[in-house]
């Protein structure tokens, strides 16, 4: 399958399954939309009718390219078949019943009430909990057990607020730290903030033992200020701004991730992330709330388009930035593409119900935080593990290939089928397709993949 | 060298199924997003590939 598309000047063509990219010229990119469906001749006239005023474009060298088409068809670049169908459905299967990511929510509380939160105020529809240190050293010790041969474990503080639980955390941190030599293990721990309780002890606990931070941000501070409240209803930037440039110098300016959501209110949240990198972050993340379609923070179909454009804003400004030697990362423009995941984990996905659970304030086991409070999802728990393997089928029978709508799309295996949750609060089914982040998520590659097209033609150029 | 086409380095998906699947890679939501999939910006970490 190929996609080829056009922006900002660039004529992209995406090989689906070898991951190929090429940036071609106009006459290239003409003659590898008709290369499948006409002869030689047909190509070749077709283009010297569309190009008769271009002196470059002669039937000889025409017939050159086509031949080029050709040479990369043959070596797996360009028309490659989708030979994955068959295999995809193996690949979760051959990690058997291996869990290697928690999402530990420390505390189902939180000193914000953010109306749009998806965690319902951190109560998860339930009621309020801390996670005590027993409850959490068991999912600890639950991780370990079921990680396998998996080196590389992976711990999320979350909640509500985690650091309304600090002290729990630190101690967690301290036994798994004891627990690594012993099982041959490396836990990278990971903390998701709001900012309310960082003092010099958080800074300094979470920028030793944190390989990476999230901290939430929704940028200016009157679109910030509208949701992120605190419960006698006080916007909360003022509070939280200088405490986050605090933690992010201390650490460097690495590892950490301002992440912000937009929502009806602000479609066009580029002016949020510039906004951030005004502050002074550069490690950025921007995300679309997730909330009912009633909800008045939800993206109407006309944000949408407002929300398309934007991605292509801040893709030429990102450029912009870079060229005038002050770049900036957006998570969802980071892509690898000689070292990114290989085809097992882009058919697989994010591993939510089997490699990855959320483990609740009582110990419960959920696919992933956004199905926990969910009854009918409980997997289990952390004693007795996983109970509900019907359930962990159904997750485990998620992967690229799981959906007919899928089947068309040249994204599939950069988005592995989607996130479970999104398609479940869209259709009420995991196995569903949740069309608006779709049309979202293949607009970011598009404008991820141009700027590394852009990228390399820069580094040409110099 | 081609005249109109530029071929940027990828990791080639096909060449990837013969050695990958070592699954100490990241979880992809966990690290910064929380609310969607995307795998694409995950690192491999497989030392054998």
């Amino acid at each position: 399958m190929v996609h080829q598309y056009q922006l900002n000047g660039y004529n992209i063509v995406l090989d689906t399954c070898s991951g190929a990219v090429h940036v071609v010229d106009e006459v290239a990119y003409d003659i590898i939309a008709m290369f499948e469906s006409h002869t030689q001749e047909e190509i070749v006239a077709a283009m010297l009718e569309k190009y008769q005023d271009r002196d470059d474009v002669t039937a000889e060298e025409l017939r050159a390219c086509i031949g080029d088409v050709q040479a990369l068809k043959d070596a797996g670049q360009l028309f490659t078949p989708d030979t994955f169908a068959d295999m995809a459905g193996t690949f979760k299967e051959r990690s058997g019943d291996v869990v290697k990511a928690l999402c530990l929510h420390v505390a189902h509380t939180c000193n914000l009430n953010c109306s749009y939160c998806f965690a319902s105020q951190g109560k998860y529809h339930g009621d309020r909990a801390l996670m005590s240190f027993e409850v959490g050293k068991r999912a600890l010790d639950f991780l370990i057990e079921h990680s396998g041969t998996r080196t590389n474990l992976e711990v999320d503080f979350f909640g509500g607020e985690p650091l309304m639980n600090w002290d729990v955390v630190k101690q967690l941190v301290e036994y798994a730290r004891t627990q690594e030599e012993p099982h041959h293990k490396k836990f990278r721990f990971t903390l998701t903030t709001n900012g309310m309780l960082i003092d010099d002890d958080v800074i300094g606990f979470a920028n030793r033992e944190m390989s990476n931070v999230v901290l939430s941000l929704d940028g200016r501070k009157e679109i910030h200020d509208r949701l992120r409240v605190d419960y006698a209803g006080n916007g909360s930037y003022d509070r939280i701004v200088p405490k986050f440039q605090k933690l992010v110098e201390a650490r460097g300016g690495r590892n950490y991730y301002m992440r912000g959501t937009f929502t009806h209110a602000n479609p066009d949240f580029t002016n949020d992330v510039f906004h951030m990198a005004d502050l002074g972050f550069t490690e950025l993340s921007m995300e679309p709330v997730v909330c009912a379609p009633d909800d008045p923070a939800a993206l109407t179909p006309e944000d949408l388009e407002i929300v398309k454009e934007q991605y292509e804003i801040l893709a030429k400004d990102m450029l912009r930035r870079e060229r005038e030697g002050r770049p900036i990362t957006f998570y969802h423009y980071m892509l690898d593409l000689t070292g990114g995941p290989c085809i097992y984990k882009r058919i697989s996905g994010c591993g939510s119900g089997t490699e990855y659970m959320a483990v609740t304030p009582w110990g419960d086991l959920y696919p992933c935080h956004q199905f926990v409070g969910e009854e009918a999802y409980k997997l289990g728990d952390i004693w007795n593990g996983v109970t509900n393997t019907a359930l962990r089928d159904e997750f485990r029978a998620c992967n690229a290939y799981a959906r007919p709508e899928c089947a068309d799309c040249w994204a599939k295996l950069y988005c592995s089928g989607g996130c479970a949750a999104n398609a479940y609060h869209a259709t009420g089914s995991i196995r569903g397709v949740y069309e608006a982040g779709c049309e979202l998520f293949r607009k970011r590659i598009e404008c991820a993949i141009m700027m590394k097209a852009a990228e390399e033609a820069a580094e040409e150029e110099a | 060298m081609m005249k109109r086409i530029k071929t940027l380095e990828t990791r080639n998906l096909c060449e990837s199924a013969k050695k990958g699947g070592c699954g100490e890679c990241q979880t992809s939501c966990q690290s910064a997003c929380k609310t969607s999939c995307g795998v694409a910006n995950q690192k491999c970490e497989n030392a054998d590939k």
